[in-house]
């Protein structure tokens, strides 16, 4: 692996030059930020180059060999599930209205126990390398896989676009870097490590960040509570005499105010996560259905403790830094807009080499996030287009990985190419659209398939388009986009969450398009419910785990 | 496997028992998480002045105890579910897979 070496050199070399390249800029340079996060760039291509020497085939490449446990995968599903937009995003929301960000937490946590209790351990017991393995188990490969893949190439691309503005951005405060070179940046080394180090090394990224965040939240939390002297109404009541609302921090505000667009926002994340297709790959990850089931309880624990931990950084930020004149600039705003709360406390509570930490870590936490993308975007364009479909299970595996490394280095390019087109636009509704449409699109299929022995390829195809296309004209004829983006006076759809309307029309179409199929094909399909049951259950006949 | 070895896991009581005990451990379970964030929204949605009620005189809101408790719970029956399947559905299950799984 010589080529990787003087890779690692020639990222350090880049970072170094970036760094020089913006010296002219207004914004001071952090130093320290920047030391950190070239430690880590250099220990994550450390761990690339070795993943990189125990990838051989393709269960190595697109799941590790099968091999984590339980806690290496759930501390890697916990890394993608807090990311940077969960930690600077949630903190900012607190910190501006208080109560309004802890709904969004319970949101994304209250999919895991339904993901735990419907899908991890059914999905590790009939798949093997995709989520589109499980849907297409009983049906027709080629259009229920391409349909899988066109679900998955959707979420990940604009879950990538999405994390790839927003790392720009970020980066370009935290540390004085160019937008352009930013993108660069995030862009070659995800890049790096996918089409080197496969699932072996994003898996050890996402866990080096993990621990890292958690640990840095900790302390955080932990000198926010020690500040207010380990008491959380003492924290609260500083909180709510400081803040321009009062009292009014304390409860809901006017963010989930419609119930019909509350249950929409709720659905959304809930099911949206567990049709996420990173973190459905994650599952295939570990040896059997009991571990799939121990790392998603490791995950939910870290996930929820994060979280708590949260309300304390958040409430705490209110007076901490709220107060604090040195984070405000001559207009009394806050230095770097509401998403640089957290950095900012950092710096309150442990000084300039810990928000160098924090800052690195922030970043660090994009890098694991995109890598895991496109990953899982790789591996639909690989396995399921081009092994599955175009070759019909034909081809070798060297072949498989060389198509699914090309497909790597494609979204990369993508993903940059769009991250500098979408630079100035609004990436708000990104985010809640790809939710809803992973909501929509993978999970009805996704949960049919496994659930109900009447679903047809028809009707699969159906539920997963629907689904796509119901998802994305909602969002785009809602208030976000129509009166926000577009500019049109009214909006046509009055909601801002789509998701309640197109995840029920795609269960209805499946549901529909199956039972209205009377093919010989469909009767076969049917028929074949039950050895999948079987499996499914038991998980005699899954495939394991190869030994390193 | 054979359709025949399939037939007869499937009637196999051991499976039957195996099934019905997963059944009942992940339908209430999914039932009661659906309930308690649903029932949170509608809360938020409908009477967000009762969450905002102090919860004993002092600042902290009764809202605030139940995001918290949410959050716990959560983390409770992921455990409580990890917990009865390692222990009552694994062995079952394991018995099944020396018997049919070569």
């Amino acid at each position: 692996m010589k080529p990787l070496t003087s890779l690692v050199v020639v990222a350090a070399l880049m970072v170094c030059e970036v760094t020089m390249a913006s010296d002219g800029d207004s914004r001071p340079m952090n130093w320290n930020a920047i030391g950190m996060f070239v430690v880590f760039v250099l220990l994550t291509l450390a761990i690339t180059r070795w993943a990189a020497l125990r990838t051989r085939s393709t269960s190595d490449f697109y799941t590790a060999g099968g091999g984590l446990s339980g806690m290496q995968n759930g501390l890697a599903i916990a890394g993608d599930m807090i990311s940077a937009a969960s930690f600077l995003g949630i903190t900012a929301m607190m910190f501006m209205s208080g109560y309004d960000g802890l709904l969004y937490s319970l949101g994304v946590l209250a999919g895991w126990p339904i993901i735990l209790f419907l899908i991890a351990e059914r999905l590790r017991n009939l798949g093997k390398y995709t989520f589109a393995d499980v849907v297409s188990y009983r049906l027709e490969q080629t259009p229920v896989r391409i349909t899988s893949a066109f679900g998955t190439l959707t979420v990940a691309l604009l879950y990538l676009v999405a994390q790839m503005v927003g790392a720009g951005k970020l980066i370009e405060l935290l540390f004085g870097i160019d937008y352009l070179y930013a993108v660069m940046l995030v862009g070659v080394l995800m890049v790096l490590y996918v089409t080197f180090g496969g699932m072996l090394a994003t898996t050890w990224v996402q866990i080096i960040k993990a621990v890292m965040l958690l640990s840095g939240t900790s302390f955080m939390a932990y000198m926010v509570l020690h500040y207010f002297g380990f008491s959380t109404e003492a924290m609260f009541a500083a909180a709510t005499q400081v803040h321009a609302k009062g009292s009014a921090i304390m409860a809901p505000g006017g963010l989930l105010s419609d119930p019909i667009d509350a249950i929409s926002l709720g659905v959304g994340m809930m099911f949206g996560t567990a049709g996420l297709p990173h973190i459905l790959m994650r599952f295939f990850t570990v040896r059997d259905a009991k571990q799939a089931r121990k790392s998603v309880c490791y995950a939910t624990g870290f996930i929820g403790y994060f979280y708590l931990l949260l309300i304390i950084i958040g409430f705490g930020a209110i007076t901490m830094v709220g107060t604090d004149p040195v984070f405000r600039d001559a207009q009394g705003a806050i230095i770097g807009g509401g998403n640089m709360i957290a950095v900012h406390l950092a710096h309150a509570v442990g000084g300039s080499l810990f928000l160098g930490f924090i800052s690195a870590v922030a970043f660090a936490t994009i890098l694991a996030v995109v890598a895991g993308l496109a990953l899982s975007g790789a591996s639909a364009v690989s396995h399921d287009l081009y092994a599955c479909v175009m070759r019909k299970g034909e081809a070798s595996e060297a072949e498989e990985m060389r198509v699914s490394r090309l497909a790597t280095l494609v979204i990369g390019i993508l993903a940059i190419g769009l991250g500098l087109l979408f630079e100035s636009q609004n990436i708000a509704f990104l985010s809640g659209l790809v939710l809803a449409i992973a909501a929509s699109v993978n999970f009805p299929v996704l949960f049919l398939s496994m659930f109900w022995s009447g679903l047809t390829t028809r009707g699969a195809v159906a539920g997963s388009l629907t689904g796509l296309i119901c998802a994305v004209v909602l969002v785009i004829i809602s208030p976000t986009v129509w009166v926000k983006v577009l500019g049109f006076e009214n909006a046509l759809f009055p909601y801002s969450n789509p998701a309640l309307f197109s995840l029920s029309l795609a269960f209805f179409c499946a549901w529909w398009f199956s039972r209205h199929d009377d093919s010989p094909r469909a009767d076969l399909e049917r028929g074949r419910f039950r050895a999948q049951f079987i499996r499914s259950m038991t998980g005699i006949g899954a495939s394991g785990a190869r030994q390193h | 496997m054979t359709d025949e070895q399939f037939d007869k896991l499937f009637t196999h009581p051991d499976f039957q028992r195996l099934v019905r005990r997963k059944q009942r451990l992940y339908w209430p379970l999914t039932a009661m998480v659906l309930m308690v964030y649903y029932g949170f929204v509608l809360l938020v949605a409908y009477a967000p002045r009762l969450l905002g009620y102090s919860l004993s005189g002092g600042v902290t809101s009764v809202g605030m105890l139940v995001g918290v408790l949410i959050i716990l719970l959560i983390i409770g029956l992921t455990g409580l579910y990890v917990y009865r399947a390692n222990h009552s559905i694994d062995p079952l299950n394991d018995t099944l897979k020396q018997e049919f799984d070569q």
